[in-house]
């Protein structure tokens, strides 16, 4: 078990480290510079570009770049080339805008798509089957940002309920349970949103497993031990077809930094989507670069989960 | 008692004109056809044939396991304790499986569920029949264990399906099988996938334990070798009918029908050292495209111009021997009287 | 002692079931399945639009013109009649009617939905194109070739040759040169060397420079997985805005950044599919490992690669709208249904045609290819097949 933990981390670090390069290479490489060391660009003076330069080793090689960033990302001192912030602080507030966005689509998400899949295995070809398949079609094919202005037509015209933002503007100081309500209602809508297109995709995929693992043999041996079909499907196939599911519980991890671009933008939420979209416009090297580590790391760091998470389950694997 | 006589006349279990059908990618395969067999009790009956002549199919709708979109029982009755087992509901039939009449596969690493342990498995066969307190069932299951001749039973209760040998795992199935005293075990070609010394301990097993629990065995299987070391009477299957039935003695010095002859001629043994092996020229008919009048009429050397047309019926030997097929039934001289319509 | 022949004469053929060529048996399975044969359908559909949509609008005197633009009639409903008064002939609708109606800028709905179809159907083929061509090959020379390594030396030769590149490249012309002259002296050494080959032992230093580095198989899934570290709409994001907008940039670095699915699947078929008995009847027979991985080898192994580049391009499709949509993508004023949207979500209560229209087609284009990918997995799974 040990060995396996430190085989894999030593892998993942490789593979980080190869990450890192890789994608300073992709931004310093692309095409077009900062507009802050844009020579065409009037509002920066010449002697402000080149303090900029000094300041950011921008005209160093880019080994030494590559260095001096890790550096300082390292150390906590990276700092957004646009406003000047800290970026980690940064990520970190937007991390937290992100966050019940993230956390409310993701349990929506996961209660609604295992019923639906079991019950559609279970009775396969019924109604209820035929018609979740169609619908899960049809939510895995509807581009979400029409999706999204379809269901804000209807919320806003029949429920009068506020979809834009984080908080309604001009809330200001009402009462605690007002604002909590408000918070509700505004997080509804987006994470919905995300949370349709997920069951889709997880509820074929657990209706898949169910299938495959009702057509085994141990299943036909525990109907013929005279066991209530409870007991088969729920005990007996549940069991084994839960299994790489509980493997995906690790690779939620990277959706945290994640978050959807799209959604962001139609709900004006101020998340992280949003944020790396506009660094990347900007040509915001300190901010992307960090942001790509970051969800390089998680990436990483959700599949060691999952592996571990699949040691532990399944008694057929053994290290 | 008075009445002993009558009531162990009676058969444990009496399938009568059994036929299933499948419907599948437009093709109608008639997998059982009409076959009629019985089990007394504390005997052991051998369903005998090749693959796809429609054993597993009939044992496996004795306990209403067949899946039913494809499958359908079109016909016939199963008549276990008095009652039809095909006018049951699901209920009642749980009730009676794993119970009165319980099953051991031939697979068994697929049949064992692995993600939990053989004392969880054979526990739940247990605590599902029978009211027995969690302490109690520990010991009731090491007790089976012991029955079936695992060693250290206490240790393998809390292992896995994949840490033990093929043996022992058939020997597993056997123990869940027999967890609530059944009175019929039905073992679909249990020793198939084991090794060949495997074989003999798994079948001296069934014996012992048959003998022990005074229950009744119905064992399928291909390996007439096998058959003819445990059965007391043997049913010979072909293209879901049967063909021939008798006792071990009947069948094996004195078949009466081509087919179970062509089975015996290409068994090897000493007295055909040397020599060439007989084997029945042809292939088993697809159930959906069987021949018209007997099926086995294209790889029988005593075919005539009748067997093509007429579907043969069941033809008397004396001593419950009976064989589907008048020639063979004529050309030994017997009355033609003495051909039953029973199909 | 003679043996007695056996006389088998008597034997006559059973019946038989009919025999089905292989077309006939896809066509009957498919058959059963409605909604697969619908996605063919509206695909075909689809397929028809946008070539003669293509050929429709392109030309300086188009039929149906999408870019002409009529101020004074602006944002009309569908279906609406043009206002005959206020247009110069060439402005009058081909149909003498806005089918789809009009955008913010008068421009014909109906003309830019046509364009649009183009531009979503090459996107859509041509970017899976390349990802199943960079997965096919990854994939199979992982594979196939899986076991094989490394040595050091080829590994420090790679490395010796892009960093002289990347140096010559990057105006370092003296280290760039030196780097790249010891690749060419290797490239010598190797080629026309004598080696000593009376010698027993290997002067050690030459046996570190040919001992294995690491596997085949590994290198190219520790790739996969760098590509996978990298959120895929963000890399698509960051490379698109970073480049110039032209509809080439986007297929190309959609094909980029979605090869690493078809590879995983096509490594796990050559892994399963090499062990056969048929691979070593063509290696016992002499053939080249080419023609085996060509000729025999890829059609078993294609059946989830197409399942999954059918589905890919309903994918394609969503990302090349959903970039549009975002203000990347192909440049005005040439429509896709992503920009269409794009301009209609601010007249969304207004004219709502603008939205729905495109976003409908783009549903029922996708879903048409979903349910057809499924279709075909359906019919590809023999486990699938036997069920009811």
């Amino acid at each position: 078990m040990l060995s396996f933990i430190g085989r894999s981390v030593v892998q993942k670090t490789i593979t980080l480290f190869f990450v890192s390069i890789v994608s300073f290479l992709i931004i310093h490489l692309a095409p077009g510079s900062p507009s802050q060391v844009d020579p065409l660009n009037p509002k920066f003076t010449p002697e402000m570009v080149e303090r900029f330069q000094k300041e950011f080793h921008l005209d160093k090689p880019l080994y030494v770049q590559y260095i001096y960033f890790y550096r300082d990302l390292f150390t906590g001192k990276t700092v957004s080339w646009k406003d000047n912030q800290s970026v980690l602080k940064k990520i970190w507030e937007r991390f937290l805008n992100s966050l019940p966005l993230f956390v409310v689509g993701t349990l929506i998400t996961w209660t609604l798509s295992f019923p639906v899949g079991i019950r559609s295995a279970i009775f396969r070809g019924g109604i209820y089957d035929r018609s979740a398949t169609f619908i899960s079609y049809v939510l895995i094919s509807i581009p979400g940002f029409f999706f999204a202005y379809v269901l804000i037509i209807l919320v806003v015209t029949y429920f009068h309920v506020p979809v834009i933002g984080m908080i309604t503007f001009g809330i200001g100081d009402a009462p605690a349970t007002y604002l909590f309500m408000d918070r509700i209602w505004h997080l509804l809508l987006p994470s919905m949103l995300g949370a349709t297109g997920g069951i889709a995709v997880l509820s074929r995929y657990v209706r898949s497993q169910m299938l495959e693992v009702e057509g085994q043999d141990y299943i036909r041996t525990a109907k013929a031990k005279g066991l209530p079909p409870e007991q088969v499907h729920y005990k007996h196939a549940l069991r084994n077809a839960l299994l790489p599911f509980v493997t995906m519980f690790g690779l939620i991890l990277p959706g945290l930094i994640g978050g959807s671009v799209i959604i962001e933008s139609i709900f004006s939420w101020p998340g992280m989507g949003r944020m790396a979209y506009e660094a990347i416009l900007a040509r915001d090297y300190p901010v992307i670069l960090t942001v790509n580590f970051v969800s390089a790391v998680l990436v990483l760091a959700g599949t060691f989960i999952s592996d571990l998470l699949y040691l532990v389950v399944d008694p057929r694997i053994r290290l | 008692m008075i009445d002993g006589q009558t009531t162990n006349d009676r058969p444990l279990l009496c399938v009568e004109n059994l036929k299933v059908y499948f419907q599948s990618n437009g093709e109608h395969a008639h997998a059982v056809d009409g076959i009629s067999f019985e089990v007394r009790k504390k005997e052991t009956v051998c369903i005998v044939g090749e693959s796809g002549c429609g054993k597993t199919v009939s044992a496996l709708s004795i306990l209403g396991l067949i899946p039913t979109p494809p499958g359908e029982i079109v016909d016939g009755q199963i008549i276990f304790s008095g009652q039809n087992l095909i006018k049951l509901d699901e209920k009642a039939m749980q009730k009676i499986r794993g119970n009165h009449i319980s099953m051991v596969f031939q697979e068994p690493l697929t049949s064992l569920n692995p993600v939990f342990t053989i004392g969880d498995q054979i526990g739940e066969a247990v605590y599902t029949h029978k009211q027995i307190e969690p302490e109690a069932l520990f010991q009731y299951c090491v007790q089976l264990l012991n029955d079936v001749g695992i060693p250290s039973p206490k240790q393998r209760l809390n292992d896995y399906p994949h840490q033990l040998s093929g043996g022992q795992r058939q020997r597993v199935m056997i123990a869940m099988a027999l967890a609530c005293d059944p009175d019929l075990i039905i073992a679909d070609e249990p020793t198939t996938a084991l090794d060949v010394t495997v074989q003999a301990q798994i079948l001296a097993l069934l014996k012992s334990i048959q003998k022990k629990r005074s229950m009744s065995v119905l064992y399928i299987s291909h390996d007439l070798g096998v058959v003819s070391a445990i059965a007391n009477r043997i049913y010979v299957m072909y293209a879901g009918i049967i063909v021939e039935q008798g006792n071990t003695a009947q069948i094996f010095r004195a078949a009466r029908h081509p087919y179970t002859q062509g089975l015996l001629a290409s068994l090897p043994s000493l007295s055909k050292r040397g020599k060439r092996l007989y084997s029945i020229p042809g292939n088993v008919p697809n159930p959906a495209y069987k021949p018209d009048g007997c099926p086995f009429h294209p790889r029988c050397r005593h075919r005539i111009l009748s067997c093509q047309k007429e579907y043969p019926g069941m033809c008397d030997y004396g001593e419950g021997h009976l064989a589907r097929c008048p020639v063979l039934f004529k050309s030994k001289g017997y009355k033609a009287s003495r051909i039953q319509g029973v199909k | 002692m003679v043996e007695k022949k056996l006389n088998n004469d008597f034997y006559i053929e059973s019946p038989l079931p009919p025999k089905r060529t292989r077309m006939q048996e896809v066509r009957r399975l498919f058959g059963q399945n409605r909604l697969a044969i619908l996605g063919l359908f509206i695909f075909i559909l689809f397929f028809f639009c946008a070539v003669t949509g293509l050929f429709l609008t392109s030309g300086s005197r188009p039929v149906f013109d999408p870019a002409m633009v009529r101020l004074q009639e602006k944002l009309r409903p569908p279906l609406a009649k043009p206002n005959l008064d206020s247009l110069q002939p060439q402005e009058v609708p081909a149909l003498g009617v806005y089918l789809m109606g009009t955008d913010d800028l008068g421009r014909d709905v109906f003309a830019r939905m046509l364009q649009g179809a183009w531009v979503s159907l090459t996107v859509g083929f041509v970017a899976v194109g390349i990802s199943v061509l960079i997965g096919i090959f990854m994939g199979g020379i992982a594979g196939y070739f899986g076991q094989h390594h490394i040595r050091t030396d080829q590994v420090l030769f790679t490395f010796a040759l892009i960093l002289g590149t990347g140096l010559v490249i990057a105006n370092f012309t003296f280290i760039g040169t030196v780097f790249l002259l010891l690749c060419l002296a290797y490239i010598f050494y190797s080629l026309f060397a004598r080696h000593g080959s009376t010698e027993k032992e290997t002067p050690a230093l030459k046996a570190m420079f040919h001992s294995n580095a690491v596997s085949i198989d590994t290198l190219i899934m520790r790739i996969v997985d760098i590509m996978l570290c990298f959120p895929s709409f963000f890399l698509i994001l960051t490379v698109v805005a970073l480049l110039p907008a032209s509809i080439y940039n986007i297929m190309i670095v959609i094909g980029l950044t979605s090869w690493m699915g078809t590879t995983r699947f096509v490594r796990a078929e050559f892994l399963s599919l090499r062990e056969q008995d048929f691979v070593a009847a063509a290696k016992a027979l002499g053939l080249s490992n080419f023609r085996i991985i060509f000729r025999h080898i890829m059609p078993n192994a294609i059946a989830p690669v197409l399942v999954s580049a059918t589905i890919g391009i309903a994918s394609a499709i969503l990302t090349e709208a959903g970039l549009s949509f975002l203000g990347f993508g192909v440049p005005p004023p040439h429509a896709t249904w992503g920009n269409i949207l794009s301009n209609g979500k601010n007249f969304i209560f207004d004219a709502p045609w603008l939205t729905f229209i495109p976003g409908i087609a783009i549903l029922i284009v996708v879903l048409s290819f979903n349910l057809f990918g499924e279709g075909l997995r359906d019919v590809m799974n023999p486990k699938l097949r036997e069920r009811h």
